[in-house]
């Protein structure tokens, strides 16, 4: 078994007679984007904020690849891990290239080798350096500033990412691209993300596996689907909602899942262009829907008939 | 342990001043310098518990667990320690008067100044600490006014050496005052009769402003000696062209047209800014209610704007009191003429007897200003603390 | 000269603080030009100049007084405001706040003509009445200014695993830098004027020439006088608002 990348064992914060972390253990593995849901007081911020050291347990422990932080310098601890905050806290007296170099600067890399990764950082992130190198912070849409944060997290090519809520304050449409964009990112570097947030659609969307906090407390710790097929408690979920839970529920689970896999006679196989096996439910039943049809034939990865899906199936739990 | 830094480190300064600094210093005559008297000199016991009691619960207060009651008892006892030491310099320059020759003069000497500041620093400490509501602190105010002009008010410290000197000009220190007073107020009349129209302009017309202001600015910029002197040419030139109209190059008309000088840019500046600060959509909703612009102005611009405006006349008013003083240089009189006669005569009792005034009436006109603004109604009905 | 050279050297003359500044050195080391202009103004003075000390000398003196003092108070103000903006000094922060508060409504001159009984005549009480008085605006501004660093920025400064000196003085400082300039540049303009009034505690500055004549009923003098402190004045005022946008560059990008 791999050894996790993030551990939390049996750790509890307090602050003066409130508990705001209550003996909490998790473990996140290396490669893996956790996300902390919970409403606003329930620990998940304070959490995130005692892997890099901003907050000291007072019992338990946190462990980083194994080591227990408490024993490291916070410095050379927080230059490991990038942060980005909600309200991004960009330098206000330094340029976006000047920025994002802080922690290569910090850990002394060579000028030119700053520079060029500055320069691939900002394209990772969509902002052309020519046109945003030499720019400060205040003349940046907010969508720019964070998408700033994010590049200054990664300069210092940290295998850990810690995220507290940083898209929170960006409007709709920022929020969903910038979302879509970390995804990609996080496929395409492997870093292990820990995001805070109290949006269980953000933590539907992002996540491999979603910590829903509640006082302090680990109430449920499981990946998406679960989260939303067996939901610990009411608690959980109400946090999903529960007007469009059903249709949330459709959005992670796919075709291919649901299709009676006995491949039926040719003859008998339902007209229309076949689904992909990994079309999600809820996409599927828009396609019934929108061609007036209620069973569609599904296909998998590689064209080949996989089954029917039947409207009946839909609602089947 | 010590629970409170800032109380320990000023009952220290004061236990330290009252062993190491003299408390009084005596001298033969007015002109010559003194010979530096301890403090347990003056602590004379049983009357030496005045002080050493209060001064005892000032030292132990910061080691205490802070609760309210431990703070209320060591803004008290700091009070009575500034309280204590008038009275016992007042009481030992008495004693010490019976035995002297009458040119002989007891000052205080920097122990002195060292403990009742350190005394009066702990009592702003613990009451900022207590939090007091506006009438609290007013309270408060007054009866340390009260407390440190009851030995004075009482004749108690007539023997100490500023009050001799006073004793030697009383009217010719009651008409100082007057004609201080009289020259920041012939000075106030032109600065709002200008100063507050200039500033309706100013925020109304942005132009005007950005005329108005750099000129006002370098006037500021100007030392106040400076622009006495500077008034002297014109003045005098006018004066010998016109004899009729009593204006003289020294005196008091270029003292009040410098100072009137001065005292415009903190009134058109606060003036707009108040203005200025005048939400807008409070404007629209009045204009909506079909308010007239007389009405707006008078009913919504001016009284959310006093605030400001009022913390503008402050600034001008404490100003003007210290620049009335440097005016004495050309003849307008006033306190700081007792306080330079003093210096150019190196009667230093003398200089203080100008100096002490011009300070306490600068820091009564800015309390009483702060007063003010701390009654204003605030928007909801509070008031400002 | 060429006509871009011709531009340069225009522009340059247009420049206020370069004009204040040649004003200033016009005024310091060709006031005895002026002779026979004070004696046609003021026919009835046999010394229409003022000859005892140079202005130069005068002027070297008096920015030595102030210089000195606004540096003392630079040190102790900015020292005293990081101590109170620390966690181990906040305890002290609403007493050295108050103070600040309190002791600028103190009239300066009075605060000068204080010193004296305190410690005698000469530059010695000047030197001591313009550093406390100067302490107080920019130990309040440094306070404001170190204030003024948003929240987010010193968390994310923190997060990124800058050291607490690395924050202090590549973040902090230079974000509350325009508004420490500002206390400073208070202290020093109400230096300048104090330490002209000086010249009345013995201490050698422009104002002697001022004193002198208003005391000896010499307009000329008190005219000289006032003219050099007002151009150093405002040369001071002009060089710390090229200063300030110097320090702020980057707000205005």
């Amino acid at each position: 078994m791999t050894r996790p990348m993030i551990a939390f064992e049996g750790v509890t914060k307090r602050f003066g007679s409130w508990t705001a972390v209550d003996g909490v253990s998790l473990a996140v593995e290396e490669g893996e984007f956790c996300v902390l849901v919970g409403p606003s007081g329930s620990g998940k911020s304070t959490l995130l904020r005692m892997v890099n050291r901003l907050a000291a347990p007072d019992a338990g422990a946190v462990r980083v690849a194994g080591e227990d932080i408490a024993g490291l310098a916070p410095e050379a601890l927080r230059r490991r891990m990038g942060y980005v905050i909600q309200s991004v806290g960009l330098f206000p007296h330094w340029t976006v290239a000047r920025n994002i170099a802080t922690v290569p600067v910090l850990l002394g890399w060579p000028r030119a080798r700053v520079r060029e990764r500055v320069d691939a950082l900002m394209r990772l992130l969509n902002l052309d350096p020519d046109r945003f190198r030499g720019l400060y912070p205040h003349q940046l849409s907010g969508g720019q500033q964070q998408r700033v944060g994010v590049a200054r997290a990664l300069a210092g090519d940290p295998p850990v990412l810690l995220m507290d809520e940083p898209f929170s304050a960006l409007d709709p449409i920022t929020r969903g691209t910038l979302r879509t964009e970390l995804a990609q990112i996080h496929r395409k570097t492997g870093k292990t993300i820990l995001f805070v947030t109290h949006d269980m659609d953000e933590a539907l969307a992002l996540a491999d596996r979603i910590a829903v906090l509640e006082q302090g407390r680990l109430v449920q710790h499981a990946t998406p689907r679960e989260i939303l097929t067996r939901p610990a408690d009411g608690f959980v979920r109400d946090l999903v909602g529960r007007e469009e839970w059903g249709l949330k529920r459709l959005a992670v689970e796919t075709a291919g899942e649901r299709a009676r896999p006995d491949a039926p006679p040719p003859s008998e196989q339902p007209p229309g262009e076949p689904l992909p096996g990994d079309m999600p439910l809820r996409r599927a039943l828009s396609e019934m829907i929108a061609r007036g049809v209620d069973r569609l034939p599904v296909m998998d990865a590689e064209g080949r008939p996989a089954g029917v899906l039947h409207l009946a199936d839909l609602v089947r739990s | 342990m010590i629970r409170n830094r800032v109380l320990f480190v000023l009952a220290a300064a004061i236990a330290v001043a009252a062993l190491a600094l003299p408390f009084l210093s005596f001298a033969p005559n007015r002109l010559l310098s003194g010979q530096g008297i301890a403090l347990a000199a003056a602590l004379e016991m049983p009357r030496g518990l005045a002080l050493l009691a209060p001064g005892a619960v000032l030292l132990a207060v910061p080691f205490l667990r802070p609760s309210r009651g431990a703070t209320a008892a060591s803004v008290a006892a700091a009070l009575l320690v500034g309280a204590g030491l008038l009275w016992l310099a007042g009481l030992h320059a008495a004693e010490l008067a019976a035995t002297a020759p009458p040119a002989a003069r007891t000052s205080f000497g920097s122990g002195f100044w060292a403990m009742e500041a350190a005394a009066l620093l702990a009592a702003l400490d613990g009451a900022r600490r207590l939090g007091l509501p506006a009438p609290g602190r007013i309270a408060l105010g007054l009866a340390t006014a009260l407390l440190l002009a009851a030995p004075l008010a009482a004749g108690q410290l007539d023997q100490l050496s500023i009050l001799k000197e006073y004793a030697n000009r009383r009217d010719a220190f009651s008409d100082a005052v007057l004609r201080h007073g009289a020259i920041v107020a012939a000075a106030l009349v032109p600065t709002l009769a200008l100063g507050l129209p200039l500033g309706v302009l100013a925020q109304r017309r942005p132009t005007v402003g950005r005329l108005l202001f750099p000129v006002l600015n370098i006037v500021q910029t100007i030392p106040s000696i400076a622009l006495f002197g500077l008034m002297l040419a014109p003045l005098s030139a006018l004066s010998a062209a016109f004899p009729s109209l009593g204006i003289a190059g020294v005196g008091m008309a270029p003292a009040v047209i410098a100072l009137t000088l001065y005292s415009l840019l903190p009134i058109v500046r606060n003036t707009a800014a108040g203005l200025d600060g005048v939400p807008e959509p409070v404007r629209e909703a009045a204009r909506g209610m079909g308010m007239t612009p007389a009405q707006l102005f008078l009913r919504v611009d001016v009284p959310l704007a006093l605030p400001v405006l009022l913390a503008g006349f402050r600034i001008t008013l404490v100003q003007a009191v210290g620049l009335a003083a440097v005016a004495a240089l050309i003849g307008a009189g006033g306190l700081g003429a007792i306080m330079f006669q003093g210096l150019f005569a190196n009667a230093l009792d003398l200089v203080l007897l100008g100096a002490v005034p011009v300070i306490l009436l600068a820091l009564a006109a800015d309390a009483l200003l702060r007063l003010a603004e701390a009654l204003l109604p605030l928007p909801g009905g509070r008031r400002a603390v | 000269m060429t006509g871009r050279r011709f531009w340069q050297v225009f522009g340059l003359l247009a420049d206020r603080l370069v004009l204040a500044v040649l004003a200033l050195v016009l005024l310091l080391y060709g006031m005895p030009l002026l002779k026979p202009f004070f004696a046609a103004l003021y026919p009835t003075l046999d010394r229409p100049m003022y000859e005892g000390d140079g202005f130069a000398a005068l002027a070297a003196d008096h920015m030595a007084l102030v210089g000195l003092s606004s540096l003392a108070a630079a040190a102790a103000g900015v020292l005293a405001g990081l101590a109170v903006t620390r966690p181990w000094g906040a305890e002290f922060r609403g007493l050295v706040e108050a103070l600040a508060t309190a002791g600028q409504t103190f009239p300066p001159v009075a605060v000068l003509a204080v010193a004296v009984p305190a410690v005698g005549f000469g530059a010695a009480p000047a030197l001591i009445a313009l550093t406390l008085y100067a302490v107080l605006p920019i130990v309040q501004n440094t306070i404001a200014g170190l204030e003024g660093v948003p929240a987010p920025v010193l968390e994310s400064a923190r997060g990124m695993g800058m050291r607490p000196a690395a924050i202090l003085l590549r973040v902090e400082l230079p974000l509350a830098a325009p508004v420490i300039l500002a206390g400073l540049r208070t202290a020093v303009a109400i230096n300048v004027g104090t330490a002209a009034i000086a010249s009345t505690v013995g201490a050698k500055t422009l104002g002697l020439p001022i004193i002198v004549g208003l005391n000896g009923a010499n307009p000329a003098y008190v005219i000289q006088g006032a003219l050099v402190v007002a151009a150093l004045a405002v040369v001071v005022d002009l060089g710390f608002d090229r200063l300030a946008l110097l320090l702020s560059r980057w707000q205005r990008a």
